[in-house]
């Protein structure tokens, strides 16, 4: 090691190792001269690097007060504007105090501190004589403990100690005591029960859907179910009214809506996401997740975007006072697809 | 043991302190390795210590967090300080969260600290190892560091996601909700994992305690051994060093830890942290109040992501809806499996595989500590564009319908047009790089030989005009002709005088990036080319001799 920063080309002292045999490569020059810094030169421009690197830190001690005001000056009450401010003091008070610190300390280093470069050589990371060493000492490790001539030994210990770390794997098998994938097929919607709206809970009539509505539905009884939230993350619908012509009905659903009046899963067939957009005039649903378009006019059919299948359509019809039921569960499990779907 | 009296005698404070802790515990060898050790100096080598800054702030402001949550997703009403949400029912986790926010004090300053850290590690580390690949640093002897790198940075998104989660708020909740939605699309077991996960149904009561365990314990305590091994690793290896005057592959060129490197290192954690609490002090982030506690059927619009996960959102929305399709009463989705899962893979199997498949293709061996000035890897940084083209184009799926409506355009001819980058963007990226990589080569061959253009026009006797070039020092000379250039080296047979296929592969891979290479400029043709100059200079300078 050494310090060979000074100088011209010709006389500093690091010379190219790599390189040098070969004429067609260019003698490395060595390190540049060392440039002299203003504080190196001038006494008072190394005084006044000094007031400043002090001042810094002064400047990050104010920044610790500020954080004290803010904390202890500051009474958050109720108001969103209190609590900004004082997140404001006590953030800039805590950059003060940092940066005072840290650009201090900084600017301490490269005025007032050595700036010459040093030269270290380097070393092989390992010599190859502890190598041939080491291969020889685990060969005889090896070998002395038998196991490459013991063949039934070391296959017997490998199915052991594979064998022996599935029950680490199993024991994480009661993570969830409910592992039936047919709960996914079903959810609370069944013969009967009155479409509601979410969040309230108030049942809707068919009178009360006119045409270009739409309605964000859950099923009667939901805000008083136990499993609630898993519930209503499967039975979600979205209720809109169109003009009857307009539908294009499949066979087999003709009686799955009431006088235009049709309901839709809410969960995205894609990954999850509610679709929340309903474009009138177009009639398409689009889910704000991933741009999944689906057309209302038929049967919420896929026309844009990642899902591949159709919202499911829950069938739906009115009960004597008028208002709208459920006629069964979907026809098939909501949300996105999984193996066991089928 | 009968002379144990000391035979060094300490004469100052310094050394009676060393004696007493050597003497006891040893550590005077540790100060001798490493009180003087050098270390190069570059801006772009800061990239890896502003990680691991604002990894250590992510451990301070998240301990502090700590304190103050509950996970629990038991049910409850809220009745803190903030009206609008006042008997609301929510979980306990989305309440103590609001509690942080509204009711300790520093409580959000924290909250913000850390999220706005979280993001800046992320980003970080992605800069880091985009510099460590540009420059080459990972050739040996650093792969294997190189690959713990990649571990950290999966390891640093892994932290991300489950921290994001946690509040259970709308956004966390929609995000689990996604995820869910991907691992059912897992053949086989997909629905049993997302079952276990979830411990039973969507959303259940579970998820939010397992999450947490992973983020304040395993995923840190991982990410703490991997920043061990990784810095333990740039110790042994010394760092590398960018090509210069005087830097060779057998030295290394910088300033001693003590006291210039510590001091600047050290004070530079001060100024990470002033730095992020600016931006936390000023910058609202994740104001779950404004969205509320989670619930299956409301969405924001038009909200995103943490960043870092972006890419993969934005992959899930370029895939049409095709591929998913039912054998045997089973459902395979690939329209869900194939983003989800592909772009990733094939980005980060390229990732850890480089170092390898570099060293496969130039059959270069050898050790390197000098870093490869981008330019001069053409065929490298050509790579890694096209990469980061390949994720960007992700990246801005992920915001399609923001893209949309700021230009006024059709989301989907946004969308159509993101598909049709997706395939194209990172070949044109290799192609233009590349490109731009070898004119700048060329740029450096001419300034080499010809010295800089000064501006200066002046007249030659015979009345010809021409700009004076003037030479380069030593020094900015052998900046421009000190590097390598791998060569077209053609498949070669084995022993037994076949030339297999994997060799053949690689041959033609060896062509494609190496054809076109810009060579070095040697010492014979710059004195060729000086004695060509001083026909020309000489009578220059007499022009503007007689010009005045
Ligand atoms: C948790 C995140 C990480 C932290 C805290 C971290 C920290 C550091 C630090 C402080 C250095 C020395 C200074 C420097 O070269 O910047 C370093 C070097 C290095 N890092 Fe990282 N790093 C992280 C992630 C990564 C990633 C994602 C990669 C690549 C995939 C990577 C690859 C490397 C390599 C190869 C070196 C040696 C560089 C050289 O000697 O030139 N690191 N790291
Ligand atoms: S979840 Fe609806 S498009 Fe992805």
């Amino acid at each position: 090691m050494g310090d060979h920063s000074h100088g011209s080309p010709s006389t500093s002292g690091t010379v190219a190792t790599a390189g040098q045999s070969d004429v067609e490569k260019f003698q490395d020059p060595g390190l540049p001269p060392h440039r002299p810094r203003r504080a190196d030169k001038d006494p008072r421009a190394e005084k006044r690097a000094e007031r400043q690197v002090a001042i810094l830190f002064v400047i990050s001690i104010i920044g610790t007060v500020l954080f004290f005001v803010g904390y202890f000056g500051i009474r958050l009450d109720d108001t969103i504007a209190t609590l900004r401010f004082q997140n404001f003091t006590l953030g800039m008070g805590t950059a003060f105090a940092m940066l005072g610190i840290g650009v201090g300390i900084v600017h301490w280093a490269k005025t007032l501190m050595p700036d010459h470069e040093i030269v270290e050589e380097r070393h092989e990371v390992r010599t190859e004589e502890d190598r041939r060493d080491a291969e020889q000492i685990i060969g005889q490790v090896l070998d002395e403990s038998g196991i490459s001539r013991r063949p039934l030994i070391r296959n017997t210990l490998i199915g052991a100690g594979v064998l022996a770390i599935l029950p680490a794997i199993g024991i994480f098998r009661d993570l969830s005591k409910d592992m039936n994938p047919e709960v996914l097929r079903h959810t609370m919607w069944d013969a009967g029960v009155r479409l509601t709206r979410d969040p309230s809970g108030t049942p809707i009539k068919a009178s009360d859907v006119t045409i270009g509505s739409a309605f964000h539905v859950i099923p009667e009884g939901l805000n008083e179910a136990e499993h609630k939230l898993e519930e209503k993350a499967k039975a979600v619908v979205l209720l809109m009214r169109l003009n009857p012509d307009e539908l294009n009905v499949s066979p087999g659903r003709e009686d799955w809506n009431y006088n235009g009046i049709v309901a839709y899963s809410k969960i995205c067939t894609h990954v999850g996401c509610p679709v929340a957009l309903y474009e009138q005039h177009t009639h398409h649903l689009l889910c704000p997740c991933h741009q999944s378009t689906f057309d209302l006019t038929q049967e919420c059919k896929v026309i844009f975007g990642p899902a591949a299948h159709a919202l499911p359509q829950l069938p739906i019809s009115v009960d004597d006072e008028g208002y709208l039921v459920a006629t069964s569960d979907f026809h098939e499990p909501v949300g996105p697809s999984y193996w066991e779907r089928g | 043991m009968s002379a144990s009296t000391d035979t060094y005698v300490p004469k100052t404070r310094v050394g009676r302190i060393t004696n007493f802790v050597d003497t006891r515990v040893g550590g005077s060898s540790i100060v001798k390795e490493f009180g003087r050790k050098i270390f190069p100096d570059h801006w772009s080598f800061m990239f890896g210590e502003v990680a691991l800054y604002s990894f250590v702030i992510l451990l301070l402001s998240g301990t502090f967090l700590t304190f103050f949550f509950d996970p629990s997703m038991a049910e409850t009403h809220y009745d803190g300080v903030y009206v609008p949400l006042k008997g609301v029912e929510m979980s306990v986790a989305y309440q103590s969260t609001l509690d942080i926010s509204f009711e300790i004090r520093g409580g959000l300053f924290m909250r913000q600290l850390h999220h706005w850290s979280a993001l800046m590690f992320v980003a970080s580390v992605s800069f880091h190892m985009l510099r460590v690949f540009f420059t080459g640093a990972f050739r040996r002897p650093r792969e294997l560091n190189w690959v713990v790198g990649c571990v950290l940075l999966i390891l640093a998104l892994a932290a991300g996601f489950t921290g994001y989660s946690l509040p259970d708020d709308l956004l966390s909740g929609n995000g689990l909700r996604i995820i869910d939605g991907v691992i059912k699309g897992i053949p086989l077991v997909g629905t049993y994992i997302s079952l276990l996960l979830f411990g039973g149904e969507f959303p259940g009561t579970d998820i939010v305690g397992r999450l947490y365990v992973l983020h304040i314990l395993l995923v840190p305590a991982l990410i703490l051994l991997m920043i061990a091994v990784h810095l333990f690793m740039v110790v042994v290896h010394k760092h590398t060093q960018y090509p210069g005057p005087g830097r060779s592959e057998s030295n290394v060129v910088g300033f001693p830890i003590g006291p210039v490197y510590a001091a600047k290192a050290g004070g530079f954690f001060f100024v990470v942290f002033g730095i992020l609490a600016v931006i936390a002090a000023n910058f609202q982030i994740l104001a779950i109040w404004d969205y509320g506690p989670y619930d299956p059927s409301p969405v924001s619009a038009g909200t995103q992501p943490d960043w870092y996960i972006g890419w993969v959102d934005g992959a899930l929305r370029l895939m049409p809806g095709v591929g998913e399709f039912v054998i045997f009463g089973r459902t395979i989705s690939l329209n869900v499996l194939l983003p989800a899962l592909a772009p990733a893979g094939l980005l980060f199997t390229l990732m850890f595989a480089w170092p390898w498949i570099e060293r496969w293709v130039t059959k270069d061996h050898r050790e390197h500590h000098i870093l490869d000035r981008p330019r001069n890897a053409p065929f490298r940084t050509g790579i890694g564009v096209a990469g980061i083209v390949f994720y960007s184009v992700m990246w801005a799926a992920a915001s399609s319908d923001l893209i949309a409506t700021h230009f006024h355009v059709s989301l989907n001819d946004v969308t159509y047009w993101l598909r049709a980058l997706f395939f194209l963007g990172p070949i044109l990226g290799f192609i233009v790089t590349r490109r731009i990589c070898l004119a700048l080569q060329r740029k450096d061959r001419e300034i080499a030989l010809h010295g800089r253009e000064t501006g200066r026009i002046v007249r030659l006797p015979h009345g010809e005009f021409i700009e004076v070039h003037e030479p380069l020092n030593d020094y900015k000379l052998y900046r421009l002709v000190n590097f390598e250039s791998p060569e077209v080296l053609p498949a070669q047979p084995n022993k037994a005088g076949h030339i297999k296929r994997s060799e053949k592969l690689r041959g033609s891979l060896s062509r494609f990036f190496f054809e076109d290479r810009v060579a070095p400029v040697t010492r014979a043709e710059l004195e060729a080319a000086h004695s060509h100059h001083a026909e020309v200079e000489a009578p220059a300078e007499k022009a503007e001799v007689s010009g005045r």
